[in-house]
């Protein structure tokens, strides 16, 4: 089981305990897991996530075989190209990006630009929808939620691109799904951190009308609890229990 | 015999909430209840769910009609369901005649949504009627009141407080902590105040909250509960395995004792 939604370093809007690299790894053998996509949480936050990379790459090391970086690259920051020719030499499984922390709107030339080269090269986009249940925020945590609009300009910018949206619930995952052609569709991935469950059984009817493959596993570890997406599958109805998620890697290799 | 798991805080659709898919969302509690091991779901029904009158706001007639359906599931579930009667705390001498109705037909609390403020003085006759009938009372509660939301009219931990403090003998469930909000300060804002229990559910998992609860409050003032997401409340029932923080015993009393305790002895089907 790979797990594409993790991340280490503190959260400035409230305490998170242990939000380190050996804790994950402890998590991820008690919960089964056998890798992580790794992210550097801070990152989302600072004006520049260039130094928080450096930090990711450098805490994983000793864990290498299971903890795979993503670090985070900012489009409307200068060089941001060196920064992803960076993430490619050290590893990376994959980028992230915070188009609404950074206030680039669905449309900005500089997001379709950056989404374009990171399809150039093979390395797919992981999309944060929300760390945080809006009504809990911080006064100064303005940011708000991903768009679906955003989404759909992504997934249309090139032939080519992977993207990964994280942290998404049913009603946002139809209006994109059913907003992009088939081959848009299968470019983007969804992971099932905040799908609910029963007894409204949101993702068992997303597994119906969409596709068990076209979720990934996601915990949002170490904001949320590790157990919650297992839980939601072995809470699924019978139609869809055991029902396969899609292969992450071979996806992002296609 | 399974061992017992109370699910404090559930809720049931009816044919009269304007879904069609009702009957298909009350079998997934059900089903997946079975799955969980959960031995008897402590319901409500919210009037009719926002169909002719506001969910958090139930006109008098929907609550009754709501009411109604849940008595039915009651009659027809046997153990496995234990109902809360909705009222709605603005319009008292219903709210007081049908809570008296549907205790007579086996109802073991009173569940108030969010249509007046906790600490109001109109709660007072509903709760000393709780008092005298020994019924446990679960309030909806946004964690840390800030401003005004639509759709209710909000009452937090302290909201709540002030309310407990003046009927020291109801016990009080504070819903799901995990339902929206700030639960940090809910735990500083009911620590003092021993009636009130909050509950585990809401479809939250934030890492950390489940051992805030803990540290807090300690084991025996948490009722475990799902409320609108039964994956959630498994994810929690397998985290407080991991906290590190509570014994066997404490998990068993998060499961289920303390909800004995909370509704009274003999009220809920555990042996």
């Amino acid at each position: 089981m790979i797990d594409v939604n993790t991340l280490i370093g503190p959260y400035p809007f409230r305490f998170l305990p242990h939000p380190d690299a050996e804790t994950l790894v402890r998590v991820m053998d008690r919960e089964e897991i056998s890798e992580a996509w790794v992210g550097h949480l801070p990152s989302a936050f600072y004006r520049d996530p260039t130094p928080g990379n450096a930090q990711l790459y450098s805490a994983r090391v000793k864990f290498a075989d299971r903890l795979k970086p993503v670090p985070a690259i900012r489009p409307d920051w200068p060089a941001w190209e060196r920064v992803l020719g960076e993430a490619q030499a050290a590893g990376a499984v994959a980028v992230r990006a915070y188009p609404m922390h950074w206030q680039l709107g669905p449309h900005d030339s500089r997001l379709s630009e950056f989404g374009l080269a990171c399809a150039e090269a093979r390395l797919p986009l992981v999309l944060t929808v929300r760390f945080e249940d809006l009504r809990q925020r911080h006064p100064m945590d303005t940011a708000g939620d991903l768009t679906a609009a955003h989404v759909r300009a992504l997934a249309r910018c090139s032939p080519r691109v992977r993207i990964i949206v994280t942290a998404a619930g049913k009603d946002m995952i139809e209006e994109v799904h059913w907003g992009l052609t088939s081959d848009e569709q299968r470019r983007v991935l969804w992971d099932i951190s905040w799908i609910w469950g029963p007894p409204e059984d949101h993702l068992a009817k997303l597994f119906r009308t969409i596709g068990a493959q076209r979720f990934v596993f996601g915990t949002q570890w170490p904001l949320r609890l590790t157990q919650n997406p297992r839980a939601n599958l072995d809470l699924l109805p019978g139609d869809v229990a055991g029902a396969e998620l899609a292969d992450v890697e071979s996806w992002a290799r296609q | 015999m399974s061992p017992p798991l109370i699910d404090a805080h559930a809720h049931f659709l009816h044919g009269a909430c304007g879904r069609s898919d009702w009957e298909a969302v009350n079998a997934a509690r059900f089903r997946a209840g079975e799955t969980i091991g959960v031995t008897c779901h402590v319901a409500s029904v919210l009037g009719t769910y926002g169909f002719t009158s506001p969910t958090y706001f139930p006109s008098p007639a929907d609550c009754t009609i709501g009411n109604d359906a849940m008595l039915d599931i009651c009659a027809r579930e046997g153990d496995r369901v234990r109902m809360m009667v909705t009222v709605n705390p603005n319009h008292t001498s219903h709210a007081l005649d049908e809570i008296a109705r549907c205790v007579e037909r086996g109802a073991i609390g009173i569940k108030l949504l969010a249509s007046r403020r906790a600490d109001d003085p109109l709660l007072d006759p509903i709760c000393e009627l709780a008092a005298k009938r020994r019924l446990a009372m679960l309030h909806h509660i946004w964690q840390h009141r800030t401003r005004e939301w639509p759709s209710q009219e909000i009452s937090d931990g302290a909201d709540l407080a002030r309310l407990a403090e003046r009927h020291p003998s109801v016990n009080f469930i504070l819903a799901h902590i995990g339902g929206g909000g700030d639960y940090a300060h809910t735990f500083q804002a009911v620590r003092d105040v021993p009636n009130i229990f909050p509950d585990l559910s809401g479809s939250g998992v934030d890492r950390g909250m489940l051992d805030s609860a803990i540290g807090a409050l300690g084991p025996r003032r948490l009722l475990w509960g799902t409320d609108l997401t039964m994956e959630t409340g498994l994810a929690k029932l397998r985290a407080l395995d991991v906290t590190g923080l509570l014994s066997p015993d404490d998990v068993e009393c998060i499961k289920w004792k303390n909800a004995v305790r909370v509704f009274g002895e003999g009220r809920l089907p555990v042996q």
